[in-house]
């Protein structure tokens, strides 16, 4: 095969892990980031405190993330098919990877919130915030440049699971990695993917910084 | 006695339960007039951040009740104690503002949470820059502002839903003197313009000289003496107030203009060597501040200098001068550096 070949398979494969890593991280995120809200509001001294919820919630997150990717994503599949209607191909990715990526999320979520001044809540509260208020107006405008860095490394992260979503019969650069590189042994190919993700990685995450400093208005 | 607009009575907090509770405060009872700066000071650990928490329920308090502007705090839903904290502003050590947001936004960020349109907050919180003196920063974000600035804000942020109550949580504790006189100065404004009763917590004695008119001491969880400035520092009663009052290992401020002045007294061998500082502050019945001192007694003569500052109060300091007079002592005062 020729460059002029190669050219619509990567740039379709290019295209295929795009849309596998943006549509996820959008639906890890909006289980993720009420999730992640929630386990702050309920921590202990937090604004509305609540043991059952952290552990309960804290433990289903935690059981979640230890489950390696391949195996959930196997273990998914019939739920997979009720959802999508396929087991194969991008579209059927996204169920098991949002479902992977979601308690990631919430946790990165936590964690940025929780890095917010407790001082500036307790202010808020004394002025008579309410608990949903404190976290609309408070938290999530306060953590806004850790919440953006954090979602440019859960992106950079799924990215990391569509690609090896390819073993399993998604498309994208990882599938074509395995595919031509490993399967038929094209050693070439297999690197000249992993540059490609490489390099998607790398502008995610520099989107992410550049955001996250731009309006960060801490700094000055 | 004025109108109370704060009322605590038998207010009692622990934290913690069983063995490792903590009372941090027992059978409080205060009343804070309406109008009035009043004064909560104690050393670190007293317990006088959780009782100005009390009184806007940021701490629930384990028993007892708080009464303010008539309505007891404890016993309110929680949508009426939101709406209640409203009308009862806050201000902190450590600023507290949202750093995210500009000078401007910050004040108008009580006005938002009570649903006050942006046009009209934006308008308030206009007059109120002007008010605190920072009217040409209203677009500064946080970071950009000093400290006094930044506390100046806070103030205008917590003065903005027109509370009748501003909670001053060591408010200048953070600050240089000189940023603290004029952050003290300004809330003396307000309460004066405004009518707003300011409770001013902290550890810091010129703190409640400057501006307060009442005070309570607290100590060890409990309030020890309370009262008019004057009276509770003229003749403190308990152990708790003398120390607050006279720190130990205190060193001079007599470089600052707001205590008293500073003489200097030279003495040029014509007195005898009588204990001439000491029979003056017992004969007008309050401390000097020995500055500095070089003194020499020779064959029962005394030579040499020292500097005191006297008290604050102008008749104190009139009957020592006139009581130096009559001692045949030479004094001059002494003009601060700068």
């Amino acid at each position: 095969m020729t460059i002029a070949d190669w050219l619509p398979v990567v740039g379709q494969g290019i295209l295929e892990t795009l849309y596998m890593t943006l549509v996820s991280t959008l639906f890890a995120y909006v289980l993720g980031l009420p999730l992640g809200l929630w386990l702050v509001v309920t921590a202990p001294d937090s604004i509305r405190p609540n043991a059952a919820v952290q552990h309960i919630v804290g433990g289903i997150v935690n059981a979640l993330r230890s489950a390696p990717f391949l195996i959930l994503l196997m273990a998914l599949i019939p739920l997979t098919r009720l959802i999508v209607g396929t087991s194969i191909g991008s579209p059927a990715m996204i169920p098991p990877l949002v479902i992977a990526a979601f308690p990631f999320v919430a946790r990165m979520v936590e964690s940025s919130a929780k890095e917010v001044d407790r001082g500036v809540i307790e202010a808020a509260t004394s002025m008579g915030a309410s608990p949903l208020q404190v976290v609309c107006k408070v938290i999530l405008p306060e953590a806004k440049p850790s919440l953006i860095i954090g979602a440019a490394i859960a992106t950079t992260t799924i990215l990391g699971y569509t690609a090896m979503a390819g073993v399993c019969g998604a498309g994208g650069l990882g599938a074509i990695a395995i595919n031509y590189g490993y399967y038929r042994g094209q050693t070439g190919v297999m690197w000249a993917m992993m540059v490609l993700l490489v390099i998607i990685v790398q502008v995610f995450q520099e989107i992410g910084n550049w955001l996250a400093r731009k309006c960060d208005r801490r700094i000055r | 006695m004025i109108d109370s607009i704060i009322k605590i009575q038998s207010l009692s907090k622990v934290f913690g339960t069983g063995e490792n509770a903590v009372t941090a405060l027992e059978n409080i009872d205060l009343d804070i007039g309406a109008g009035e700066i009043f004064g909560i000071i104690g050393l670190s650990g007293a317990g006088k951040s959780t009782l100005v928490r009390c009184i806007n329920l940021l701490e629930r308090p384990t028993s007892g009740s708080v009464l303010v502007d008539g309505a007891d705090m404890t016993t309110l839903s929680e949508r009426d104690l939101r709406k209640a904290r409203q009308s009862i502003g806050m201000i902190f050590q450590g600023f507290n503002l949202l750093m995210q947001r500009t000078a401007l936004d910050n004040i108008c960020f009580p006005l938002e949470l009570s649903g006050v349109g942006r046009k009209e907050a934006r308008e308030r919180a206009r007059a109120l820059l002007k008010l605190v003196g920072l009217e040409d920063r209203e677009k500064a974000y946080p970071a950009q502002l000093s400290g006094g600035q930044k506390q100046r804000i806070a103030i205008a942020r917590a003065l903005s839903t027109n509370p009748k109550v501003l909670l001053c949580d060591e408010a200048t504790s953070a600050l240089d003197p000189t940023t603290t006189l004029a952050i003290l100065d300004l809330l003396k404004e307000l309460n004066q313009k405004l009518g707003v009763t300011v409770v001013v917590i902290t550890h810091e004695m010129r703190v409640v000289e400057q501006i307060c008119g009442r005070v309570a001491i607290i100590a060890d969880s409990h309030i020890v003496e309370s009262g008019n400035v004057s009276d509770v520092f003229r003749h403190p009663r308990t152990e708790a107030a003398r120390q607050l009052i006279t720190p130990r290992g205190a060193t001079s401020s007599g470089t600052s203009t707001e205590a008293g002045k500073l003489y200097r007294i030279t003495f040029d061998g014509t007195t005898t060597d009588q204990p001439i500082v000491a029979n003056m502050v017992l004969a007008c019945g309050e401390p000097v501040n020995i500055v500095y001192a070089d003194t020499k007694i020779i064959q029962g003569r005394t030579h040499g200098h020292m500097i005191l500052q006297l008290p604050k109060n102008p008749v104190t300091a009139g009957r020592m001068l006139a009581f130096l007079d009559g001692q045949n002592v030479t004094y001059a005062e002494e003009v601060a550096e700068k």
